[in-house]
Parts: structure tokens; sequence; C-alpha cells
């Protein structure tokens, strides 16, 4: 994981900024199907500042969840406890999430390209992985389903590439014709690394850089880029994380720093 | 009461054949380590090990070599990072290869619900525009007989043996779960046979003052196993918590194999059954793991008479 080393502000890190830029997105939004680590702080960090009635989704089969404690699997039972529903996972991924009852579902990646396709499954050939990753659990029908995805992961020319290895979730199809006429979610909608964050273009569905971290120069991303990257002609520069969203993030979210370094 | 209370070594002496397909379901919660152990001792051979999830509990069986084959949709050590011996043996083939079958966790979970069913397949909207399908068959497009959409499909799961973890049940089977579900019910329904494992053994009327908890009718069910804290390190809802301590150690063991084998010796057949191992880790650890009591408030299910 990153810390401040590598061209981070003073102050906080590039994960912080990473979790603080991903909730901030959360704005506005309520039903948020949530992945473990940064997603889930992410969302916390929401809860407690942007998006106050935002209710927590886990695969694991749970509505409505208000851990006592951060959790370190999607199977924790301090997800249970307390819930507004614990449920069977059939339930929860045929009326929740195919159901359409999602508004936004978190994905990592290991390789994203740059109409958002993802990677989780295999780096290097799937008969003869160079790595296993894995696989998709939930992903792909997350990525098909919600009514948009966020992605959050550490940014590298290793991690967004040209062509991706393994295709598990789909990305933005090429602008979203494809994905009304089918009736599916519209796909990733917003992408949050620890140097930027980037939306989609609607007419190409290509990913667009529309706000770098402070600290973080225009080089530093293409270099990180395994594309050449757009950039949003109104560029503009992530507001450094609060005072407050740092105390929450250490203090009360990961005190451990287990996740955020 | 008819009597289905065996021991966990008869059980899987007798539920558990040597190429059968087993499930080990539970999604974090209630995953009998128990059983997936006493398969170790017993030292079966070329199980078709299914499960969405193979958590710690297939990495340990198929680092003791008890599998030819895993049928799944996520895999990895939840919120730590890899399965070490199983990517040995898919990277490498260290020892030997090990065979995949992969697909999403709808897709496992809708496999599971057509093999309960008598279903020949299961329809769902997931794989579309991805290289599942490419690489797993068994993942196929349909049209709707109604006109208009397609939709992907995947074939029933029937296991030989299903192994459910549970609360609670009678002497006659009859399962009683609360807190994540998972599939443990579909696998259970879907199974040719079933073991049920579980905390208490209480009598027939517990289970009929609250009939909504039961999961599992004893209908289905061959062998009810008393294992308390067979869980363990996965957990029961109410009666231990996640030893997470364990899933972090579990990564530094399974990257090395003189570890994992030293792991099995010590732990597994170093111990006759899964009480020892419990002993073993000491109620200190056991402390730690007991949570605060959080009760339901009861439900009046009415006397109709």
């Amino acid at each position: 994981m990153s810390g401040t080393a590598g061209g981070g502000a003073p102050g906080w890190s590039r994960s912080e900024m990473l979790v603080v830029a991903g909730a901030r997105a959360l704005a506005g939004r309520r039903v948020c199907f949530v992945g473990i680590g940064l997603p889930n702080i992410a969302v916390a960090l929401a809860q407690r500042t942007v998006a106050p009635d935002v209710e927590l989704v886990y695969e694991s089969g749970v509505y409505g969840a208000r851990p006592a404690r951060l959790p370190l699997s999607i199977g924790d039972p301090c997800l249970v406890t307390g819930a507004t529903a614990a449920m069977s996972m059939v339930e929860l991924f045929q009326y929740y999430l195919q159901g359409g009852l999602i508004d936004v579902g978190f994905l990592g990646a290991a390789q994203l390209d740059r109409y958002g396709n993802i990677n989780t499954t295999v780096i290097g050939p799937y008969d003869r992985p160079k790595v296993r990753l894995p696989g998709s659990g939930g992903a792909c029908e997350i990525a098909i389903n919600a009514r948009e995805v966020f992605v959050l992961m550490r940014q590298s020319a290793r991690s967004f590439v040209e062509r991706i290895d393994f295709r598990t979730s789909p990305g933005s199809l090429g602008g979203g014709a494809l994905r009304a006429a089918q009736g599916w979610g519209r796909g990733p909608s917003v992408v949050v690394t620890d140097l930027g964050t980037y939306r989609f273009d609607a007419d190409s569905g290509e990913m667009v850089l529309g706000a770098v971290h402070p600290g973080v120069t225009l080089d530093e991303v293409r270099a990180a880029t395994g594309w050449d990257v757009r950039v949003a002609g109104d560029l503009a520069a992530t507001p450094a994380p609060t005072t407050e969203e740092l105390r929450l993030i250490r203090e009360e979210l990961d005190p451990g720093r287990i996740y955020v370094k | 009461m008819s009597g289905k209370v065996t021991t966990m070594a008869d059980a899987v002496r007798e539920l558990v054949r040597d190429g059968d397909t087993v499930a080990i379901e539970g999604f974090t919660h209630l995953i009998s380590f128990a059983a997936g152990h006493e398969v170790i001792r017993q030292r079966k051979r070329d199980l078709v090990l299914c499960r969405l999830t193979p958590d710690v509990v297939y990495d340990q069986m198929v680092g003791a070599g008890v599998a030819r084959k895993l049928v799944f949709s996520w895999l990895g050590n939840p919120g730590v990072g890899s399965l070490h011996a199983i990517r040995r043996r898919v990277e490498h083939a260290d020892p030997a290869p090990l065979e995949l079958e992969e697909y999403s966790h709808f897709g496992m979970v809708g496999r599971y619900t057509a093999g309960a069913a008598k279903l020949p397949f299961y329809p769902l909207r997931s794989y579309f525009e991805t290289d599942l399908p490419v690489v797993n068959p068994n993942i196929r497009p349909v049209a709707s007989p109604f006109g208009g959409e397609t939709v992907y499909a995947v074939p029933p799961l029937t296991p030989d043996v299903a192994i459910v973890h549970a609360q609670r049940a009678d002497a006659g089977g009859n399962a009683q779960v609360w807190g994540l579900t998972g599939c443990q019910k579909e696998a259970a329904f879907a199974a040719r046979r079933v073991i049920v494992v579980v905390e208490e053994l209480v009598g027939e009327e517990v289970v009929r003052a609250d009939p909504n908890r039961t999961l599992v009718p004893g209908l289905k069910v061959d062998a009810v196993v008393v294992c308390p804290r067979g869980a363990h390190p996965s957990y029961a809802q109410g009666y231990y918590d996640r030893d997470n301590r364990f899933y972090l150690e579990w990564d530094r063991i399974s990257r090395d194999p003189v570890l994992l084998e030293a792991w099995l010796k010590e732990w597994v057949h170093g111990t006759a059954t899964h009480a020892e191992y419990v002993d073993k880790l000491g109620e200190a650890r056991w402390r730690e793991l007991t949570p605060g009591p959080a009760l339901a408030g009861p439900v009046d299910y009415g006397d109709y008479r």
C-alpha cells in the first residue's frame, strides 16, 4: 500500500485521499452494495458525512447493516446484529441485486481498461495463470445489475492496462446504448484511485480524468496509466481531506490502520 | 425421536466416499471445519469440493490432498488475501494439478437452487460481455421462450454429500439457523446425503416452538453430529466470534508447504476428535471469541385449538 512517500502531500496519505474521494462520490446515493476493505471504509465515512441515509448491503445476505465494529470479512457477525434484514444469498442476489434495488455497487480490480472492464480472475493465460486471483464472487452480477458501479483501486501501469488478461466484469460497453437496451445498470460511473477521480464519456464510454488529488501531477497520472489517458477540459483539483474526514478515518473507522495506511 | 445422532468419525466414514462431490457450505458463517478436518483424518481421496468461497477449510483439504477438483465462485482468504495451497496447485501443479470449474456467486447459488428443485437449469442475468462463459462451457446463453430476451443458464448442482453446520437441531435432524444463512438450505436440498453438525442438540419441542427458524428439515438429513465449536475458525452467530486471528495466521502457514504439513500433523492428525482440537486452542482463546448477548424479542405464534 502507498504511504506518503512518492509525492503524497504532507498531513495525509494517498490511501486516505482515496477513501475520502470515494466517500464524497456517494453524496445523494442511498443503497450501496459494499465489499470489504477500502470500499467498506469509504461507505462508512460517507454515512458519517455526505450520505447519512445510506443503507449497506453485503453479498453475504445482509440489508441495512449497522456494524458496531470494523468487519474483517463481508460475512462478519457484526454485520448481522442490528441489521434491518438477514437473508439467504438466493434472496439477496435475486430480489435486491438482480431485482434492481441497488443504487451503487463497489468493485475493486486487479486490472482495469479504459472502458472500465475489470479483471479479478487471472494474470496471464487462464489455463496457465501467472497469478491466480479470486475470480468473480458477486462482481460480474454487480457490474450488470447495480444502477451504477464505483471502482476503488490503487493506480499503476500494471493495474491500468491497455488490455486486461480476463474480463470478469463488464465495463461501460461503449457508452451505454447496449446497457440501456438490455435493461442493465449503467455500469462504472466513477473510478477513484490514489491519484485522481475518473468519470466516463457518455458517447464513447471511455474513462476521463476529471480531478487530480493534491500533490499529484499529470505526468505522474500518465506514467501510471497503460494507455493515452483522456483528461477533462475542466480538470479539477480534488479538495484536500478535511480535519473531520481524517479524524473519522483515524479514530473511528480504521484506528488500527488495517486498510487505510 | 429417531436416532440420527452419530459421531463425526462415523458420519464421515459412512456418508463421504472417495470420489464424491462434497459441499461443505456456509458463507463465512457456520463453516464445518470439524467435518473438513475429519475428512482429512480419514484420508479421503479424489473429492470434488464445491463451495462459493473455498475459504481456509478447502485450502486445508486441498493442501492435505483429498481433492481433485474445485467448483467455486470466489477463491480467497476473506479479508486477508490468497489461499496459497490452492494457488500452488493451480499455478504450478505443485504437488499435482487441480481442476477448476468456476462461476459467479449468483451462478453457484442458482446451481444449488436448480439442483434442489429438480430443474434442468437456472436462468440469470449475469455473464454478459465477460470471459466466464468462454472458459466454462457450462455457462450458456438461452433465449426466453416468451420472446425477446436472452439470459444465461447454469446447470443444476447435486452434491453427493452436503455438510451443514447449524446452531441447533433435534435428534431427528430438524436444523435451526440464525444469522447469515448463505446457501446451506439450497445445498442441503440439492444433495443426495446430508450431514447436519450442531452446536447444541435440543428437544423436538424447541424446534416446534419456533418453526420459522428451521433451515433444513430432518426429512433431508441422514446424520446429526453434535460438535460444539465445530465451525472454528469460522463462527456461529451468538455462540462464538469468527477467529480472524487464525485467518491471518493461515496466510503465513499456507504460504509454506512445510509449515502447512506441520500444521495438519499437529492440529488435525494430532487430534483424535474436534473436542481435542477445541481443548488444544485453550479457554483463553475461547473467552476472547465469546460475544456478549443481543437477544431477539420473543414472537407469539399463538395457540390455536
